[in-house]
This record gives C-alpha cells, sequence and structure tokens, in this order.
C-alpha cells in the first residue's frame, strides 16, 4: 500500500474522481498552475486542463455561486478556499443557495467545499480557525473533518460522490506531517462512519480532526498510569456516528468530548447533549469538554499554545473524570 | 416595430393575466389566505412580458423575489403558482417556498430568490455550465435597482465578463428599492453605467413598453448566444403598489405614483397603442379580458380546495439520499 501524507492523499482523491467523472472539476484562488496556497492541486491542471483546474478572481461568494449553478447544471465542483476562514465571504450563497435547493424545490447541489482549516501554526486570526459549527447548524449541509491520510482521501471521494453540498475541512497542521498507507485507486470511506482511533477501557474521548492526534498523545501519557483512553474519531459531524458514540459511553461510563473550535456553542455541546439524553444512567460522571478558548485565534506562539487544547488538557481532565 | 396581431394578443393576455393575478393574490392576502411576505410586480408587467419573448426554450432565466409576473410571462402553471402562495401541498414548491420561490426546472425558470443578490452569482454557474456543455442557450438574470449596490452583482459582473459567459443582467430599475430612493443609495444611478465597469454593454430600455423592451433584449440576447459575452440592460420602471403588503409608501408622493399610474400603466398604454395601429379589436380585448378573469377565479379556486401539505413532510426533502457521479 502506497504511503502518502495526509495532503497527497487528499489530491489523490480528487485526481482519482477526476479521472473517474467529467463532472468533476477544480475552482478556486490560484488552484492551477500556482498549484494552491499549500499546493494541494498541484499538477492537476497539467493532466485536467483549464477548463476543469479553474483559476477564479478573489471573490469567494462569486466563485462560489458560480460552482452552485454549475451544479445545478449537473457538474460536480470541487471548490478550493484559500483558507478557511475565507469562507465566511461565501456564507449566503453556502446556507442560504445549497443547503436550501434540495428542500425547496428538489433540486441538488452536489458540491464539495474544503479548504485549510485549523491552528497550530501561528497562522493568527483569519488564517487559524476551525468553522465546523457555523455549518453543522444548518440543515442540508454536511460537514467532514478527516484525521488521518488514508480518511483524506476516502473522505474525499465520498464527498465528492456525495449529491449534497459539502464542507471538508481538512488540517493544515497534518498536511505534511501526518502520513501513513492510503488504499491506491478506489477507496471510499463513507459519511457518517466513526472510526475507533483507539481502544481503552476506562475514557471515551469522543473527537475529529487533528485534535484526534493530541488524544492520542495524552492516551499514550496516561497509560502509564492506568487509565485507558478510548479514542473515537467521527470523520464526519453531519451525519454523525450516535451508534458507535453510545455504544463507547455505555462501555466506559466516562466521557470527553474534544475540539480545536472554540468552546461556546462548538459542536462537543451537540455531542455531550445528546449522550445524557441517550445514555445518562450509563454515566459515571459529567460529560467533560475540552476545546479552544472562547477567544479569538492569537497569532503569537505562546498565546496559541494556551488557546488550543493540549494533550496534557486532557490528561488533567482525565484523571479528574477517572476519580469518580 | 411591426407587431402582428397573434403576438400582440398573446403579449397583451399575459400582461392583463399577471395584473388580474396579483390583484386577486392581494385581495387573498387580506383574507389572511396567503400569508408571510407578498411582493407584487403590478406596474412592471411589460419588462416580463417583453423580455421573455425575445427567449427561446433552451434559455434559462433566474430571478428576484419579486417574481408572479416572471413566473406567470415563462408560462408556468398559474394554479400551482396560487397553490404555492396559499401554502398548499398542491403548490409549485409543494409549499416550502412560498411568493419568493416560484420554480419550475422543465421550463429552464430557476426561480425566484428572497437574498437580494444572492442569485447572481448562480447565473454565472448556470452559464458556465451551458457554455461547456457546448449549447447555445443564455440566461437572463433579473434583479432590481438596490441589488446593484451589493458585493455579489459586482462579483458576479466581472467573473461573467472574464469568463465571457452567455448572461444577459436585466435590472428592474423600479427607482426604490423597498423604501430607499435610487440616489440615496448608488453613487452611480444610471445603473446601466455600471456595466463599464466591466468592460460590458450597458444599455437601457423603457420598460413600460413592451415592445421596446423585446426589441433591446433581443440585441442583449444575440449578443450573449453569439459568444460575446455578458451584457447589462436597465428597464425603467415603477411599482404601482407597495414594497410589500403593508407599505404606507412615505417614500414617495401620491403625485408620482399617481403619474406613473395615468401615463405610464404598461397595460393600458400597450392596449391604447393596439387600438390606434387596429392591430387588436375591443371584440378581442374583452374576449381576453374575460378568459383572464376566470382563469384567475379557477386558480384562487383550486388554491382554496387543495389540502395543505401533511406534517410528516418536514423532514422530506433535506438531503438527497442517493450517492451521484458517473459510475
Amino acid at each position: 500500500m502506497p504511503v502518502m501524507t495526509y495532503l497527497e492523499a487528499i489530491k489523490d482523491g480528487i485526481r482519482h474522481e477526476m479521472r473517474r467523472d467529467p463532472n468533476v472539476f477544480v475552482i478556486g484562488e490560484d488552484v492551477g498552475g500556482y498549484g494552491g496556497a499549500f499546493k494541494v492541486t498541484q499538477g492537476l491542471i497539467d493532466e485536467f486542463g483549464e477548463d476543469r483546474v479553474m483559476d477564479t478572481p478573489l471573490a469567494e461568494t462569486g466563485f462560489v455561486g458560480a460552482a452552485i449553478g454549475a451544479a445545478y447544471m449537473g457538474f460536480r465542483p470541487v471548490v478550493e478556499m484559500q483558507f478557511i476562514d475565507f469562507i465566511a465571504c461565501a456564507f449566503n450563497q453556502i446556507t442560504n443557495m445549497a443547503a436550501k435547493s434540495h428542500y425547496r424545490w428538489g433540486q441538488q447541489c452536489p458540491l464539495v467545499i474544503r479548504g485549510p482549516s485549523g491552528g497550530g501554526v501561528s497562522g493568527g486570526p483569519y488564517h487559524s480557525q476551525s468553522p465546523e459549527s457555523y455549518f453543522v447548524h444548518t440543515a442540508g449541509l454536511k460537514v467532514v473533518m478527516p484525521a488521518t491520510a488514508a480518511d483524506a482521501k476516502g473522505l474525499i471521494i465520498a464527498s465528492i460522490r456525495d449529491n449534497n453540498p459539502v464542507i471538508y475541512l481538512e488540517h493544515k497542521f497534518l498536511y505534511r506531517r501526518v502520513k501513513d498507507d492510503v488504499p491506491g485507486g478506489e477507496f471510499v470511506v463513507p459519511l457518517g462512519k466513526a472510526r475507533l482511533a483507539r481502544e481503552g477501557r476506562h475514557i471515551s474521548v469522543i473527537t475529529w480532526g487533528a485534535m484526534v492526534h493530541t488524544a492520542l498523545d495524552a492516551a499514550g501519557q496516561l497509560e502509564k498510569d492506568g487509565v485507558s483512553l478510548e479514542i473515537i474519531d467521527l470523520r464526519s459531524l453531519v451525519p454523525w456516528d450516535k451508534e458507535m458514540v453510545l455504544a463507547s459511553v455505555k462501555k466506559t461510563g466516562k466521557v470527553i468530548v474534544l475540539h480545536e473550535a472554540p468552546h461556546t456553542g462548538g459542536f462537543g455541546g451537540e455531542v455531550s447533549s445528546y449522550i445524557t439524553e441517550h445514555a445518562f444512567s450509563w454515566l459515571d460522571g459529567p460529560v467533560r469538554r475540552i476545546s479552544a478558548l472562547d477567544t479569538p485565534a492569537p497569532y503569537s506562539p505562546p498565546l496559541e499554545q494556551a488557546y488550543l487544547p493540549q494533550a496534557h488538557d486532557i490528561v488533567r481532565v482525565s484523571r479528574e473524570l477517572a476519580a469518580f | 416595430m411591426l407587431l402582428d396581431s397573434h403576438t400582440a394578443r398573446a403579449w397583451y393576455r399575459q400582461m392583463r393575466l399577471i395584473r388580474v393575478f396579483e390583484e386577486r393574490a392581494a385581495q387573498e392576502y387580506a383574507k389572511g389566505h396567503i400569508g408571510g411576505f407578498c411582493h407584487l410586480y403590478i406596474g412592471q408587467e411589460a419588462v416580463a412580458v417583453g423580455a421573455f419573448a425575445a427567449l427561446q426554450p433552451q434559455d434559462h432565466i433566474i430571478t428576484h423575489y419579486r417574481e408572479h409576473g416572471h413566473a406567470i410571462a415563462r408560462g408556468m402553471d398559474i394554479n400551482g403558482v396560487m397553490a404555492e402562495l396559499f401554502g398548499k401541498a398542491t403548490g409549485v414548491t409543494g409549499g416550502r417556498g412560498g411568493s419568493m420561490h416560484l420554480v419550475d426546472k422543465d421550463l429552464h425558470f430557476w426561480g425566484g430568490h428572497a437574498i437580494v443578490g444572492g442569485h447572481l452569482p448562480i447565473a454565472t454557474g448556470i452559464a458556465f455550465g451551458l457554455k461547456q456543455q457546448g449549447g447555445d442557450g443564455v440566461v437572463l438574470c433579473i434583479f432590481g435597482d438596490g441589488a446593484s449596490n451589493i458585493g455579489m452583482f459586482h462579483e458576479s459582473l466581472n467573473l461573467a465578463a472574464v469568463w465571457k459567459l452567455p448572461v444577459i443582467f436585466l435590472c428592474e430599475n423600479n427607482r426604490y428599492g423597498m423604501g430607499t430612493a435610487v440616489a440615496r443609495a448608488s453613487a452611480v444611478t444610471n445603473i446601466r453605467d455600471k456595466a463599464q465597469a466591466y468592460n460590458i454593454p450597458g444599455t437601457d430600455v423603457d420598460g413600460q413598453d413592451p415592445e421596446a423592451v423585446y426589441e433591446t433584449m433581443q440585441n442583449a440576447v444575440s449578443h450573449a448566444r453569439a459568444g460575446k459575452g455578458p451584457v447589462l440592460v436597465e428597464a425603467e420602471t415603477y411599482r404601482f403598489v407597495g414594497h410589500s403588503m403593508g407599505d404606507p409608501e412615505r417614500y414617495r408622493t401620491k403625485e408620482e405614483r399617481k403619474e406613473w399610474q395615468d401615463h405610464g400603466d404598461p397595460i393600458n398604454r400597450f392596449r391604447r397603442s393596439l387600438e390606434e395601429r387596429a392591430i387588436v379589436t375591443a371584440e378581442e380585448f374583452a374576449g381576453m379580458d374575460a378568459e383572464v378573469d376566470q382563469q384567475v377565479e379557477a386558480a384562487a379556486r383550486f388554491a382554496h380546495e387543495s389540502p395543505f401539505p401533511a406534517g410528516e413532510t418536514l423532514h422530506r426533502h433535506i438531503y438527497v439520499e442517493s450517492a451521484g457521479g458517473q459510475p
């Protein structure tokens, strides 16, 4: 099985779909000859030409709307946001247009909007955000957040084949740091099926995106204290795998919900609430949430470290929970 | 222009159908049978009828929220339109969209959009799709004067120009964005002049004259169809009623409105002109008027008698369940 970085795996998935389906095309700022700000689309223009790897003006609401119109016409656009923070410029097109076309008149809108999210690279307030909560709140959208290279490929393929608008949030910190075995050719990871990232006995950690790796780091530290974390990587937030989460909670009785987005209104609140509604009698302690702070993402490295959840936060909360 | 009797009657009948349909909608709204927000097109009928006459079946239309007239001019079934206003299961989208979201995919009518300017980017995408698919269809994208100030207008005209897309941007300048006069909202008061910023042709036309609208649109459509890129057309028109149903109209004088109604009513003007030119007879007008009245009465009856959507349908239609793409 080929070894690929997370970034190469995304490209491999897009390339696979472009070869398979002539209606799939890539569109965004400098995705062509430049290859994208992070080089996710580098080389695609050589194989597919500029009609299928389209550079756009700096006009997020314009080209996202154009992609929606193309999707109505039977195309399957894969839109790149140069940084996911810029998706705010296209919020109306995504939440009011793409998300509601099937509800309003049965018009499918097969569209992927992908881009680098997340922090840890001193990107500052406009190049570090994790915006998943804005989109999970809008019926009609799906939201995907891969943590591994294999999932990055399998989930981008599933997202492109999905007939609904999908927000695919890749993590820029993982682009070249995560590298694993990725199946070549056809490889689909269905949306809505979580991954058991680590089997454990005492505490279930429900997480997604880059925090899966932070949780694994904490689990290694806790193992020697005799505290065993079970880590579930949700992979997608809409739809999310309630079944696997409840099964794990019923096994361990203790839960941490962990995410990189800020605390208030974060998707962790939804997961936590669902667990207390559906598995209350299995719980041996409060469902704990670990997240970024309720501040903008700071630039300065020590401030960003303080802002983002760290493995030691997970270790501390796990010890507190273990005492119940 | 030389207008044949058949075409003249069809245009008159359509304008009259739009007018009577909306007068009835206003009555039904007052009685509480139509809810929410209802924006009437009364006074602007010649724009829709003249413009759509210049289109072909392979062409596409996407428009703003004041679109009952557009839906009817494109030939949508008025029973389904009235039922949609009533929120009934037999409405054109089963009561899920309402007045501002009338759609008919078979007619390439992508419908009303209630976020002002939000559909302009989508128009460019539909035009891109048409161009890639290699047909000769064009997109008619309609919006109001107010929308020409929003960023999406500018991003869309620029995209369409850069990509040389077959779009006709048709601005219905009815002089007020809700209650704000054009000069209070736009540094450039001739909307057509905004085309210069995107290096595309911009032209204006008397929007109360369907023949003038038709001729101007014919030129615009030919330009787009020939692959020469987008065009901006500004139709100067006037809304004879409030922005929505509860508008006291303090932003304009009664005299101003009366002047337009007395001298600029597109239906009266067209009728007078056809009579003077002896293209349509008084008997033919009387016959059409009676037919239209009956048709609207039947649509209202259909809407009244139709059932409301069942509660259990609420969760349907949100997601497409099947996967797609090429096998």
